[in-house]
């Protein structure tokens, strides 16, 4: 009963990641940069809410008010000052920068907070859960924090489908010159791809600091796991996150049920043997074209 | 007629690869080799701590140059050669008893070993895809190693190498040898990637950074080219991590700070980004930008990451080529002959 635990609580886990990753592959998607520092933006998300319930005596869920606003904001601007210019200098630019910007919220996180692991209140909920049989319970906050996972996804998914600002980030992902031509300034379209990418990866970071303790360096492993639910979920794909982010929360939460130190371990053998997986198939279309081409 | 005039006022062009300069500042550059050779019989024992330092950052500069600005090859994980080269001489020098400059050096070829199976999972992904896989690799490698119950190695609470140095030198003896075989390490990791990018394949790796696509039609072996840097950066990064094992002589495995951390990735970016991406001499000027940035602004410290990221981000965004890019741009020299050069018979002039 124990692993049948560890699934349903891998399952759950998995709409964190989701939520972390939809930022990822949303920014991947329409501007073609996997920003580094996304990770590190949901964590700063998570620390303010700190900030807010610690001075104004709120809850967490409401601090989300102000957060995700200021986040919009600073996504925002994020792309308007530092992004855009790396943008138009290559594609290894925007790894740099997005890198250093890691390395710089890492530290001053440090210095305005200590090293110290903090962690946010996820009020009454927190503690109520279904308790289905004598080994299985399952908390009713990570059933919260899977349901906002897939309310984001679904609605990201409509405002990609059905509004205009989806079809201007969809015709501008496809092809932006050409979005130029027809009267759609792209700029302006990677400015707000970016805003709701920050707001997202905000609102997970807010969700991941309820769930467990964090501390400033944590925004490289939320970046890590970002990433291989998107690539494990299948690049391009909004629904792919979600079932990438469910298949990694299951490893690494099976993992640690054979060894607590094989948590993250087991994540990353799961995201490799994905990779290893795909590139075969890759290896194996190319000797394919190779051999038809001769 | 037209194209005939133009034939006729071509200026003659030759192409060459030594200009006076560069054959000078070759020379030099062996000569000073060699007299910095001598440091540990003039030098104190503080400027040789200081110089071994500085040699293990000129070869990461140098590794994390050859594959970013050599194959376009971005690696946010290059620490796990490092903390793979460290790891690697604690294990044959503390639990087999090996002579532990022999450990340091057969570390640095298992790091080589290592790159292969690494290279042909992660070398088909590109841009930000490759650079977060070699992250996961490095991380994946530092869990591993703080996995390993062997008391030599010593799990996540770190080792010591003191013991098989302390074993067969004095601290004076391990102070020079350390030394000379840092020094040795940085003559001929320069030597073989200087050799490596004048060779065909030098030319090759520049046509897959600057159009993948186009190299491989004109029948560039893109993989090779790019598996043989990798190789030789994961070799030359271990070699680093064995030069900070003698020189520490204790290992973390975790952490940002540790020999696996990512913080080394982070003085890399700001050692390649300052000095000029892409320039075979402009890591070393990044690496010495970087060791003066640790000597007289704060080590070590919050604020030194801030600024050493603050300082990476301006030059990416300001300065894309780095001091030693401009330079070379404006005055059009190059000191160490990695590339050709068009040299116009009747002014003299060259263009590189």
């Amino acid at each position: 009963m124990t692993w049948v635990s560890a699934i349903v609580h891998g399952i759950l886990l998995g709409g964190v990641y989701a939520l972390l990753a939809s930022g990822l592959a949303l920014m991947f998607g329409v501007m073609r940069i996997i920003n580094l520092a996304h990770g590190s933006l949901a964590l700063v998300g998570a620390y303010m809410a700190f900030l807010l319930t610690e001075h104004l005596h709120i809850t967490t869920y409401l601090a989300l008010a102000p957060v995700l606003p200021g986040a919009l904001v600073a996504g925002y601007f994020l792309q308007r000052t530092m992004l855009e210019r790396s943008l138009r200098a290559g594609q290894l630019v925007p790894l740099l920068t997005t890198f250093g910007l890691l390395i710089v919220i890492a530290n001053l996180l440090q210095y305005f907070f200590s090293p110290d692991v903090h962690s946010l209140d996820e009020g009454r909920i927190g503690t109520a859960a279904w308790n289905v049989s004598s080994s299985l319970s399952i908390p009713w906050f990570d059933v919260l924090t899977f349901g906002v996972a897939v309310f984001v996804l679904g609605g990201l998914e409509l405002v990609l489908r059905h509004t205009q600002l989806g079809r201007e980030l969809r015709a501008t992902a496809e092809d932006a010159d050409t979005a130029e031509l027809v009267g759609i300034n792209a700029r302006a379209v990677y400015a707000r791809a970016a805003a709701i990418a920050v707001a997202t990866a905000a609102l997970a970071g807010v969700f991941y600091g309820m769930r467990s303790s964090f501390d400033p360096n944590a925004g490289a492993d939320q970046l890590l796991y970002a990433f291989e639910a998107v690539v494990i979920g299948g690049i391009g794909s909004l629904w792919g996150t979600l079932w990438g982010g469910v298949v990694l929360g299951v490893a690494q939460l099976v993992g640690a049920q054979i060894n607590p130190e094989y948590f993250a371990l087991s994540g990353h053998v799961v995201f490799l043997v994905v990779l290893v997986a795909r590139t075969g198939v890759q290896a194996r279309g190319l000797t394919l074209t190779l051999r038809r081409a001769t | 007629m037209t194209s005939a005039a133009a034939v006729r006022e071509a200026p003659a062009m030759r192409v060459q690869r030594w200009t006076p300069v560069s054959v000078a500042f070759t020379g030099a550059l062996t000569s000073l080799v060699a007299l910095l050779a001598f440091a540990p019989v003039v030098l104190g024992e503080n400027t040789q701590n200081n110089l071994i330092q500085l040699y293990f950052l000129v070869i990461m500069a140098m590794m994390w140059n050859a594959l970013a600005g050599y194959g376009g090859l971005v690696s946010v994980g290059q620490q796990g050669f490092i903390g793979i080269g460290a790891y690697a001489a604690v294990f044959l020098s503390v639990q087999h008893s090996l002579n532990p400059y022999l450990s340091m050096l057969l570390a640095t070829l298992i790091g080589g070993l290592i790159a292969v199976p690494v290279a042909a999972v992660v070398l088909w992904l590109r841009h930000g895809a490759f650079a977060i896989a070699t992250w996961v690799v490095a991380e994946s490698f530092a869990i591993l190693v703080s996995l390993d119950p062997n008391p030599a190695i010593g799990g996540g609470t770190g080792t010591s190498a003191l013991l098989p140095f302390d074993l067969r030198y004095t601290p004076t003896q391990r102070l020079h040898y350390t030394y000379w075989a840092a020094l040795g390490a940085v003559a001929v990791l320069l030597l073989l990637l200087f050799v490596l990018l004048r060779s065909r394949l030098g030319g090759s790796l520049q046509a897959i950074r600057d159009d993948e696509e186009a190299a491989a039609s004109v029948g560039v072996r893109v993989l090779l080219g790019k598996g043989v840097l990798f190789v030789v950066a994961g070799a030359g990064c271990a070699a680093a991590g064995t030069i900070i094992l003698a020189w520490q002589l204790s290992v973390l495995p975790l952490g940002p700070d540790s020999v696996f951390g990512i913080n080394w990735t982070a003085k890399m970016i700001f050692m390649v980004l300052v000095g000029g991406l892409g320039t075979f001499e402009g890591p070393i000027i990044g690496a010495v930008a970087l060791y003066v940035l640790q000597t007289y602004g704060p080590n070590g410290g919050v604020w030194y990451f801030v600024l050493l990221g603050g300082i990476a981000i301006g030059f990416a965004l300001l300065l894309p080529r780095g001091i030693w890019g401009t330079i070379q741009e404006r005055f059009n020299v190059q000191l160490l002959p990695v590339g050709y050069r068009l040299r116009n018979v009747a002014t003299g002039k060259g263009t590189p």
